[in-house]
């Protein structure tokens, strides 16, 4: 018997990040739609950055999460309307935190913003995830994954991931 | 020219500087650095990877991401000369010896800064496709741009050592980007189909993204002129066939290999 929409995703629904695995595929963004389309059902995905290692394994996850459950479903990569971080939910922004992961801002809409920055950073205070500070300091662009930023906190001296507005 | 030589142009530049910069994979100045060469290169190849899936597709016939990436020869690649070039300068001598900073942050700053202006221009590229992928692209180049000339500026306005080495690479690599604003058949010919952006239309653009980050990084900005390469035409330096040759060596040794 086929699967309906409503029924893959409530099997979807909460399916882990592999990487940060406290946030949904679906609350980051990743896990764009449910659809019926021409040959069955298509689960639609879009990737974060264009090298992330995880795609892969988030397509092996859902599909395995699938066959689990018998039903069969197409899955689909679609870059556009590209990724960005707004699509993470205010309860996906919350766990990040919990998790000791700073949420990232509201991307900058104007793409003039990066023609004539001075020295960058320092854009605006990203708060510490642990103590809620915001003497923190940008210590590299780039962190453990390609969506995060290395961050320190100037008052509780702990350092931090930063989840990069995108 | 078809739009699939276009895309190789793109592609190929994508994959060859991802793949000079994952060269750096530890072997980084600072750990921080290594992770950040290392990420900027997956950025890079998943972008390589995109087009040259969708070259592929627009191609016909047998060809794969895999084939046009592992199966082409030096002649056949259309990246920039500049991408292909070792991290250090002409004069320095033994190539293993003197893996040079400055050298790859100053090429990437003055790709990523064409890059950002380039992606841009074709969120509107009338392949739909295409468009696509330089949406995604443009926040991965808007990025490595920010890294980059971030780099350049500390290194510039640094130490007499750190400020020698950045104006020594301005001076060797600078000369190099003529190649970005002298056009190929096949850009010509993507233009004119509104699905390539045309360069000199961004060069007043990058020429203030160079000009005020020189400036702050207290570089001077060698005079115009000179050669100009055309790595685009399939023309190359003597260093991209190594480059290659370690790059393909495991794909050809194993055609149609899985795991």
């Amino acid at each position: 018997m086929a699967a309906t929409v409503e029924e893959v995703w409530a099997v979807l629904e909460d399916l882990a990040d592999p990487e940060i695995p406290v946030i949904s595929l679906r609350e980051l963004g990743i896990l764009r739609e449910v659809r019926a389309g021409v040959g069955g059902l298509e689960v639609v995905i879009t990737p974060t950055y264009s090298g992330c290692p995880a795609m892969s394994q988030i397509e092996d996850d859902l599909r395995s999460t699938l066959e689990k459950r018998g039903i069969s479903a197409r899955i689909v990569t679609q870059l556009a309307p590209a990724w960005t971080t707004d699509w993470i939910s205010d309860a996906g922004k919350e766990k990040l935190r919990a998790y000791g992961i700073a949420p990232p801002y509201a991307t900058p809409a104007a793409s003039t913003v990066v023609r004539f920055i001075s020295r960058p950073a320092a854009a605006e205070p990203v708060p510490c995830p642990r103590c809620g500070s915001v003497n923190t300091v940008e210590t590299a662009h780039f962190g453990s994954t390609a969506c995060k930023a290395l961050y320190r906190c100037a008052d509780c001296r702990e350092p931090f991931d930063y989840f990069k507005p995108y | 020219m078809s739009v699939a030589d276009y895309l190789l142009h793109l592609a190929d530049n994508a994959l060859v500087l991802g793949q000079r910069n994952a060269e750096w994979c530890g072997h980084g100045p600072i750990l921080e650095e290594d992770i950040a060469l290392a990420n900027v290169s997956l950025d890079l190849i998943g972008q390589a990877r995109l087009l040259y899936q969708l070259a592929a597709s627009r191609q016909g016939g047998d060809a794969t991401e895999d084939t046009l990436a592992y199966f082409r020869d030096t002649h056949e690649f259309r990246n920039y000369t500049l991408l292909e070039l070792p991290h250090h300068g002409p004069l320095s001598g033994y190539a293993h010896a003197s893996l040079d900073y400055a050298t790859t942050i100053v090429r990437n700053f003055l790709y990523s800064a064409l890059m950002a202006l380039l992606w841009e221009a074709l969120e509107t590229s009338a392949d739909a496709d295409l468009a696509a992928i330089a949406a995604k692209s443009l926040k991965e180049a808007r990025y490595h741009l920010r890294h980059s000339r971030d780099w350049l500026v500390r290194l510039g306005d640094g130490t007499d050592e750190s400020h020698a080495r950045a104006q020594a690479a301005v001076d060797h690599l600078l000369p190099y980007t003529q190649e970005f604003w002298a056009l190929s058949p096949a850009e010509s010919a993507a233009i004119a189909a509104g699905v390539g952006a045309d360069p000199g239309a961004l060069k007043a653009d990058w020429d203030a993204i160079v000009d005020a980050a020189l400036a702050e990084a207290t570089l001077q900005r060698p005079a115009p002129g000179g050669y100009v390469p055309e790595g685009k035409l399939g023309i190359h330096s003597e260093h991209l066939g190594y480059l290659l040759a370690e790059m393909q060596s495991l794909a050809r040794a194993h055609p149609n290999g899985v795991w």
